[in-house]
């Protein structure tokens, strides 16, 4: 007999006449209590030592700028699907009022100005991945004189594409790219009042493959406000369906020794969450 | 008592020396008892701080117990279906009767790809059957990333808790741990836990980006879906489970939940129970290979159908490894988890060992309890520890045959069954006034003070009125 056959055959001699009580779901079940509260949900996630910034839907742009600028980020990448306009302002935004030039287009294993990676897997734009990396040496030679040397803002970013789906050349150069790159900027599924969490559904392309937001040491979220709900049952039912899922709540954090708190182990050290109004 | 039907037993890592000669090495090791007193003090505060904070906590437990249960009741069918969502997306499942055909299965596995190193999430089911020893065997090292079960293996140590395997490690031991088997430590590494955490974070960030092979257990399992969840705290997990090319799952068959919405019930449980924490930093979904990977899943029996086959011991399957029964035990905070000589260490493992292994092999562990019953207060899942302990030892003594215990408890029974009898012994208990102090009544006093009888029974006084 096979080891699934007998292992089966021992479940049916083992398990008995079957005598079970439906399950009671009398706790709080989902859509029982309302929207989440958005005041409740950036105290948790500041108690996990989250940063937190709470803004009006159309200042987004301000918002992610002014957070990657605090950050002093350089290399910045982001989920193909995230909109434009999120990052437009951390470029426009700037104070040197200069818009990104350089290359648009598929970063290759060459670099930042390199041509297109190989692969065929590279042309699917199922998983497409918008990195910015700074400019070469000529472009910060055009910098306004003064503002650079002050170190008042990260450089100015250009706008690269890479693309993943599938194993092979793509992954290898996907991470290269991530792991240049020293800030990620996604938005999420759904969010968790209660609890402080927030969800990637890595199928979504504004969320992106799960290495993205695993190897870069600081993660930008942007939630809005109708994604936050109130408990964890009202969340697992947004998430039905959902194949590959990223639970987050708070940075990485170990209680192993001495069971003292310890942040940033492997994942993310910094979690920073920008909530739209 | 219960007819049972001779499920074969499970092997690997669940037997030790007896408990109480193990308790004993380790009562007599202070630093022990003060690292584990004040860690779990620590968890039980924070642990009832935010199961406080829900309402419904007493609603969720029941369900979490129910569902459990549906799953144990219909375990075959739930199985199948697993196995069905997970072939039809593409992932390879593998069944395993014992620890032994488990990892004969993984170290196949392994030795395709050809590695000769693999990454690995804690798992207890890992741990249980033994799969870092039988991957050395091949020639293969298998490195832990949690970072608990990083100081323990390298210091060559075993782990005592659930959910913190080096909770018996203070900071100091674990810098020297660190200084002798971590390769290129900073010789000058303090003991601060920060510099400790960084340290590994170093060393295991190499391991995470050249190595291609990675071993992982499951928290939960979706029947419905073929979802395998993995819930954790450092990001070790996220790393194993997305940057190797390929990933093999250890799944034992109790851990399947039979529909996605079940874990609305889950992930309020576990963190809450497990570190006292709302939700752990990270939980990690997948369903069938992803982004490229190649992945398989191992369902491993070794001794869980076994306990199936016992309806009064059962329950001890809906286990979520939590570790909150160990965390509030009298016995486990002041011996640890060494003693128990079992990777399931404390009130659960005193439950779930001599299942999974027959109590003829665990004679010790069922009575390794005082029976205050905090364990069963505190477990998500409602299970009944103190009364399963009850009858494991009865399984432990009618297994014996006749001791001189059950011989002694047998005559008692034979004379409490009748008062005139009763009243004649109760007239006996002034010659046993003598015969306490001179009599040694070995495997009974060694663990219990014998009362002696008084000078008058009750009977007698209230004769005497």
């Amino acid at each position: 007999m096979s080891a699934r056959d007998e292992v089966l055959a021992r479940v049916r001699r083992a398990k008995g006449p079957r005598e079970v009580a439906p399950v009671p779901r009398e706790y709080r079940a989902a859509g029982t209590r309302g929207p989440g509260d958005l005041e409740l949900f950036a105290e948790r996630l500041r108690d996990y030592h989250a940063l937190v910034r709470v803004v009006a839907a159309d200042e987004v742009a301000s918002a992610v700028a002014g957070a990657l600028r605090d950050r002093r980020a350089h290399h910045v990448v982001t989920a193909p699907g995230v909109p434009p306009g999120w990052t437009a302002g951390w470029v426009a935004g700037d104070a040197t009022g200069r818009e990104a030039q350089g290359p648009t287009g598929p970063v290759g294993p060459a670099g930042p100005t390199g041509p297109t990676a190989e692969g065929p897997e590279l042309s699917d734009p199922a998983g497409r991945i918008t990195s910015r990396v700074p400019l070469g040496g000529d472009a910060r030679e055009a910098l306004p004189a003064g503002r650079d040397q002050a170190g008042a803002h990260p450089p100015i970013g250009d706008v690269r594409e890479v693309r993943r789906v599938g194993g092979g050349d793509a992954w290898a150069v996907l991470r290269e790219v991530v792991e240049a790159a020293d800030a990620v900027v996604t938005a999420c599924h759904v969010a968790v009042a209660e609890t402080g969490t927030i969800v990637l559904d890595h199928d979504a392309a504004d969320q992106g493959p799960r290495l993205l937001t695993l190897v870069p040491d600081y993660h930008l979220v942007v939630v809005r406000a109708d994604q936050v709900v109130a408990g964890v049952p009202d969340a697992v039912a947004a998430l039905a369906g959902v194949l590959t899922q990223t639970w987050i709540s708070g940075p990485s954090a170990t209680s192993d020794i001495e069971l003292e708190r310890v942040e940033g182990v492997h994942g993310p050290r910094t979690l920073e969450v920008v909530i739209t109004r | 008592m219960t007819t049972f039907l001779g499920m074969p037993a499970g092997g690997g890592n669940l037997t030790g020396e007896p408990f109480p000669k193990a308790a004993r090495e380790a009562l007599g090791n202070a630093q022990l008892r003060r690292n584990l007193a004040k860690a779990t003090s620590t968890i039980r505060a924070k642990r009832a701080n935010v199961v406080g904070e829900l309402p419904d906590w007493a609603q969720l437990r029941a369900a979490g117990a129910a569902i459990k249960d549906e799953v144990l009741a219909d375990l075959d069918e739930h199985l199948v279906r697993f196995e069905e969502a997970l072939t039809s997306r593409g992932t390879r499942v593998h069944w395993a009767r014992d620890a032994e055909e488990a990892n004969r299965i993984v170290c196949d596995l392994v030795r395709a790809t050809g590695t000769r190193e693999v990454i690995k999430v804690k798992s207890m089911a890992t741990v249980e059957i033994g799969v870092n020893e039988a991957l050395a065997g091949i020639g293969v090292h298998a490195v832990e990333t949690d970072l608990a079960e990083l100081i323990v293996q390298l210091g060559d140590d075993r782990s005592s808790h659930i959910l913190v395997p080096a909770i018996h490690r203070n900071r100091a031991e674990i810098r020297e741990v660190f200084r002798r088997g971590m390769p290129g430590v900073d010789p000058g590494l303090t003991d601060d836990p920060r510099a400790l955490a960084e340290a590994a974070r170093k060393h295991l960030r190499q391991k995470f980006m050249t190595v291609d092979v990675a071993i992982s257990g499951a928290n939960f399992a979706v029947a419905e879906t073929g979802s395998l969840v993995v819930v954790e705290s450092e990001g070790n997990g996220r790393m194993c489970l997305t940057l190797p090319r390929t990933l093999i799952s250890v799944v034992g068959i109790e851990k399947l939940v039979p529909s996605w919405r079940d874990l609305e019930v889950f992930l309020q449980l576990l963190p809450r129970s497990s570190t006292g924490e709302r939700m752990n930093p990270y939980t990690s979904v997948w369903t069938g290979p992803t982004e490229g990977q190649t992945s398989h899943v191992v369902l491993v029996d070794n001794g869980r159908t076994a306990t199936l086959a016992d309806p009064d011991g059962r329950a001890a399957l809906r286990c979520i490894r939590c570790s909150a029964c160990l965390n509030s035990c009298p016995v486990y905070e002041r011996t640890g988890g060494h003693a128990y000589g079992s990777t399931y260490p404390g009130p659960i493992g005193a439950v779930l060992s001599p299942q999974l292994t027959g109590v003829d092999r665990n004679p010790t562990l069922p009575f390794a309890s005082s029976l205050c019953g905090v364990c069963y207060d505190v477990c998500p899942v409602a299970i009944d520890i103190p009364s399963m302990l009850v009858h494991l030892r009865e399984r432990v003594v009618s297994a014996k045959r006749t001791t001189p215990e059950s011989t002694a408890m047998r005559a008692l029974a034979w004379a409490m069954s009748d008062a005139r009898r009763w009243r004649r012994l109760l007239g006996l208990g002034r010659f046993g006034r003598v015969a306490s102090r001179h009599v040694p009544l070995p495997g009974w006093s060694t663990a219990r003070d014998l009362p002696e009888p008084p000078k008058e029974t009750f009977r007698d006084w209230w004769g005497s009125r």
